[in-house]
């Protein structure tokens, strides 16, 4: 959901790199019509790699399943990897000027130098 | 729904139609200030001309209330000062004040006033824990509560439908919470701006001046999944003085995502983060369904930006060109001498659709405002600044002239005090 095309010089700036350094994963209450509200919002091969990277894919699938509103076991991996895994601590990284927004206690922090807007 | 009688602010009670006891609970089950709603049977100004009218009335209409395999429970209530007025009432104290200065009726006399209605024809039994039915008999002594009058001005009987959410207000009160900070919204405000934004079970809610997230918890609450962002790293980390007088140091789990577990809303919560609201970071074709916020004024929170631009800092939401949401909830301060409707803050993609004033004293007022939705922005979208006097300046000019005119007062009563001695 995040770009650093605010930055100078980036004409892009997704998706961001995450870097985690501690994982939290918790458990939370499953809303399967939030899930799949959400996903059309999300663009789901960023989401897959970003999940790769941080090693956390629960099986999903390289591409978008047909129908997923009505799958439950496929919606409940969804809802782990987006509400329930938390980078606690870690950076987030722009992929063209490699800048690094520091994450700490899971608050990623976005705020840039003068010089760099 | 439509009103019977027009509504009266004075009056603590509202008689209104609806189609279908389905509508009313929807209202109810959202209305912040309303305490209760009843299908009214009857009213009048006397109790003897109610009890006449409930012994007249056509019994086969209540039939389905009246059935032997049902349980009832009649609640007596003496109504006072009410008042729907959201600024009055919030906390515990002023619940233990209507009680105390409405007019009170010992035990006794509330069932002898519960007993005049034997004449009922109701056939199931009294539970009083968790009855099928219950009637509700309110008498109402005005809004006065020093000197209520011997008899009633008005009394209702009906039956009882739903009760609002005045209960939340004090299940989310500041004095509980476990991170507030200096100028956190109040649970009562702050839910019914969650309301404003109509929040829905699975509703995207942003607050881009989140602080301690008391707009997110409110959001939440209606089922809204939060997003929030603030330029004050210290207060996202708890790591500002506490609020609190009694408290020496914040704890060091405090945040945002805490209150939101506290009140067991934690999987709405989906993140913070640090961020200059000036600039930039969601991706363009990201959409919220509301933004609800508090900007700051500048006044008991300082406004920050990063830059070296000097121009005033309090940048309202709609300077947001690619993320106008459907419904756009925000605070806006004003003196109330330079207030006019035409000097509020417009964008071509929005519409005001609610403005309600609270008063903060004699000459500052702040309006909560509610924008909706009616186009994509494009690139020629003109945005006004508003026309009203920059808020901040103006505060801190009038207050610098009275500082400055205590000065010389106080002077001049020491110059005459020891003028009088010599």
């Amino acid at each position: 959901m995040l770009t650093s095309k605010c930055m100078k010089g980036v004409n892009i700036g997704y998706p961001l790199k995450i870097k985690a350094v501690d994982l939290k994963e918790s458990e939370v209450d499953f809303n399967p019509d939030f899930i799949s509200r959400i996903i059309p919002k999300l663009d789901w091969t960023v989401l897959i790699s970003a999940a790769n990277s941080i090693g956390k894919n629960e099986n999903l699938p390289e591409n978008l399943l047909p129908e997923y509103e009505k799958n439950t076991e496929f919606l409940k991996r969804v809802h782990h990897v987006l509400l329930e895994i938390d980078v606690v601590n870690g950076e987030l990284i722009c992929p063209e000027s490699g800048r690094k927004f520091p994450i700490n206690n899971g608050i990623p922090n976005m705020i840039l130098n003068e010089d760099e807007v | 729904m439509d009103f019977i009688e027009t509504p009266n602010k004075t009056q603590p009670y509202w008689l209104v139609k609806f189609k279908s006891d389905d509508d009313v609970r929807l209202l109810t089950n959202r209305s912040v200030s309303l305490r209760s709603s009843m299908e009214l049977w009857a009213y009048s100004d006397t109790i003897e001309d109610l009890h006449r009218d409930m012994k007249e009335f056509p019994y086969e209409l209540l039939s389905p209330y009246m059935q032997e395999n049902q349980s009832f429970k009649i609640e007596v209530e003496t109504f006072c000062y009410e008042l729907l007025s959201p600024y009055m009432q919030e906390n515990q104290s002023f619940k233990i004040e209507v009680e105390t200065f409405c007019k009170h009726f010992t035990q006794k006399e509330k069932v002898d006033k519960l007993e005049a209605f034997s004449y009922l024809p109701v056939k199931g039994k009294v539970k009083l824990k968790n009855p099928d039915i219950v009637f509700q008999y309110i008498e109402y002594y005005g809004t006065d509560p020093k000197s209520p009058p011997q008899h009633p001005y008005m009394v209702f009987f009906g039956r009882w439908i739903g009760n609002g959410l005045r209960q939340l207000i004090q299940n989310l009160s500041l004095k509980t919470r476990k991170f507030i900070g200096n100028t956190s919204m109040d649970p009562q405000l702050s839910l019914l701006m969650a309301n404003q934004a109509q929040v829905r079970s699975g509703d995207i809610i942003l607050d881009p001046f989140v602080g301690s997230g008391s707009l997110l918890v409110a959001a939440a609450q209606f089922g809204g999944y939060v997003l929030g962002t603030d330029i004050d790293y210290l207060m996202l980390h708890a790591r500002t003085r506490p609020s609190r007088i009694t408290q020496k140091e914040r704890d060091k789990d405090e945040s945002v995502k805490a209150n939101m577990a506290q009140y067991n809303l934690d999987h709405k919560y989906l993140d913070v983060l640090v961020n200059d609201f000036a600039i930039q970071f969601w991706k363009e074709d990201l959409r919220f369904d509301a933004i609800i916020t508090d900007p700051p004024y500048g006044i008991r929170e300082a406004t920050e930006k990063i830059g070296t631009s000097k121009e005033n800092c309090t940048i309202s939401e709609e300077h947001l060109p690619t993320h106008i949401p459907k419904l756009l909830v925000c605070w806006f301060p004003i003196f109330r001498d330079d207030y006019n409707e035409d000097g509020l803050p417009t964008n071509t993609c929005l519409k005001l659709v609610a403005n309600s004033e609270q008063i903060l004293n004699k000459h500052t007022s702040r309006r909560l405002l509610t924008y909706e939705k009616i186009g994509e922005p494009r690139g020629d979208n003109a945005e006004h600044r508003n026309n009203i006097m920059d808020f901040r300046s103006k505060y801190y000019d009038t207050r610098e002239e009275t500082r400055k005119e205590r000065r010389m007062r106080k002077a001049l009563e020491r110059h005459t005090k020891s003028d009088r001695k010599s």
